[in-house]
């Protein structure tokens, strides 16, 4: 179980850093992934996320945490932003927030739910809604180290219109596998009406147990509660099943 | 509701120089080992309260002040952070 | 003060000269907690002021239903630096329940149904400043609030009000609860800003 530490930090403590927006693309019509340049950027593993620290002039201040979606390119990360509703956070980042503009960062962080391209087992990704973006990082750390291991991805979303990154994932990658579980409206043609993911889910579009993947399931926290459970009861062991809740105070 | 560990990456990652997620803590309640990314996070603003998954015991606490960090870790009887191979 | 990013206003908040330091006004009811909401049946409720000696002054939930009640409005606010302005609640006064104990204690230390815990000096509990709620904005007092019945106790800061309260234990003493042992003030005096220790 003795690994290499995390990249990019081996000694000194994390501290914030300025990071200008550089540009951004609009996965949906409520999701953006902001490309954030940061001077300095050490460099994270897939699954990583950062703290994102605003400052209104008044010296008012809110910070969320944000998974890094794909590899950094030299000192440029990008992050996937849902907006929410009654967000406080995500409707400045997804509407206002603009190039050149700046907001502080803090990371790399998180060492427990990654995935490092040397590692040989089969993976199962379980993704609830914004839940697919440390995932979508997985994936395309995958690809860019050229690995052949074997990724399976059930991504469970409200409605065609909400799929993030949803070019990228029709792309055929051998190797890859990805499922959709609908919950509120499905594709035109689906052969079944919106439901909640389920043990059969999970099932057909994950390993069986004794390929012995590392299982990894992110989402709000009911979802990753009720597919952990689904992952045990199907005969995974449960210390090869990763998972990282997003919280109520998302937005 | 609660979120995880995963979490407390940013807070404690200005206090430890490693990660310390993937810290395996005993919990001094029952005994049950868990990384620290699988505890039971509750945020009570400027507090970090992370309880044991099995017994929800209070495994550890953050508290960020201004000018200082308040860190209890009295609920784990011990952690194993994991380091680079020398 | 920081890198500020423009455009961005945050929750709709309001500075108001009403406002101790460092507060902001919010429409909402932030939830805080720092566990898993208990559920506390009704039936087996109880609510217990202990003296420094031991002595037990215990009501069941029927029990506080029949005692005299007030609906006070006030004002309260968050360490975390929400306030809301004329809340309205319905609870007894913790006057009256002290009103038969028998004690030389200076402190309290109020425990809570799954284990949280705050201190503050007794006379805080006292003349008027101080009550059992279990009803707020007209309505039962949600578990997520702290109910079946929460302390409250508005001119400190509200983490002071303890959510499922069950109990009082009245000591020589002062003995720092949950967070007071973590880094919170000790008193928590908002119109001082004492959120952490050392304030």
């Amino acid at each position: 179980m003795a690994r290499a530490a995390v990249p990019g930090r081996l000694t000194g403590r994390l501290a914030w850093r300025v990071a200008t927006l550089a540009g951004y693309r609009d996965e949906t019509p409520t999701a953006r992934t902001l490309v954030l340049e940061v001077p300095g950027w050490p460099g994270h593993l897939a699954g990583q996320h950062v703290d994102v620290r605003l400052t209104a002039e008044d010296g008012y201040r809110a910070q969320r945490s944000y998974s890094l979606a794909g590899p950094a390119d030299g000192d440029r990360i990008e992050l996937t932003v849902q907006r929410l509703p009654d967000g406080e956070v995500s409707p400045y980042l997804t509407e206002v927030y603009s190039v050149g503009d700046p907001v502080e960062v803090r990371g790399p962080v998180g060492g427990w739910f990654i995935w490092r391209p040397t590692a040989t087992e089969p993976v199962l990704l379980v993704a609830g809604g914004s839940g697919l973006v440390p995932l979508m990082a997985m994936l395309r750390a995958r690809r860019a180290a050229g690995s052949r291991v074997p990724f399976r991805l059930i991504y469970s979303v409200r409605s065609p219109a909400d799929v993030l990154y949803a070019d990228e994932l029709r792309r055929p990658q051998p190797g890859v596998d990805v499922s959709y579980v609908y919950t509120r409206q499905v594709p035109e043609g689906w052969r079944t009406p919106p439901r909640r993911i389920s043990v059969a889910d999970v099932n057909s579009g994950g390993w069986p147990p004794d390929f012995e993947p590392t299982c990894f399931v992110c989402g709000p926290t009911g979802f990753v509660e009720a597919v952990a459970d689904m992952l045990v009861a199907l005969g995974h062991d449960p210390s090869r099943v990763k998972t990282e809740r997003f919280g109520p105070t998302g937005g | 509701m609660h979120e995880d560990g995963n979490a407390m990456a940013g807070p404690l990652g200005e206090i430890f120089t490693m990660d310390v997620t993937s810290a395996v803590e005993r919990c001094a309640g029952c005994g049950a080992a868990n990384p620290v990314a699988q505890l039971r996070v509750y945020r009570h603003a400027p507090g970090w309260v992370a309880r044991c998954p099995a017994c929800e015991q209070v495994v550890l606490r953050l508290v960020r002040g201004p000018d200082a960090a308040w860190l209890d870790l009295t609920g784990a009887l011990s952690l194993r952070i994991p380091m680079p191979t020398r | 003060m920081g890198i500020v990013s423009p455009g961005f206003r945050g929750r709709p908040r309001a500075s108001d000269p009403q406002l101790p330091p460092g507060q902001y006004l919010t429409p909402d009811f932030p939830v805080l907690s720092a566990g898993p909401t208990p559920r506390v049946p009704l039936d087996g409720w109880e609510f217990t002021i202990t003296t420094e000696s031991g002595q037990a002054h215990r009501w069941s939930w029927d029990e506080l239903m029949e005692l005299p009640s007030d609906t006070p409005t006030v004002d309260i606010h968050c360490v975390t630096k929400w306030s809301k302005l004329g809340t309205t609640w319905q609870g007894v006064p913790l006057d009256l329940l002290m009103a038969d104990v028998d004690t030389a204690a200076d402190f309290a230390l109020v425990q809570s149904y799954g284990g949280y815990s705050t201190n503050l000096p007794l006379a805080d509990l006292l003349d008027g400043q101080a009550w059992i709620a279990y009803r707020y904005d007209g309505e039962d007092l949600a578990p997520e609030h702290g109910g079946p019945a929460r302390l409250l106790v508005p001119h400190l800061y509200f983490w002071k009000s303890a959510k499922w309260v069950s109990g009082i234990q009245l000591t020589l003493q002062d003995e720092p609860g949950f967070w007071e042992t973590a880094g919170y003030h000790n008193y928590g005096d908002p119109w001082r800003e004492q959120r952490y220790q050392g304030d």
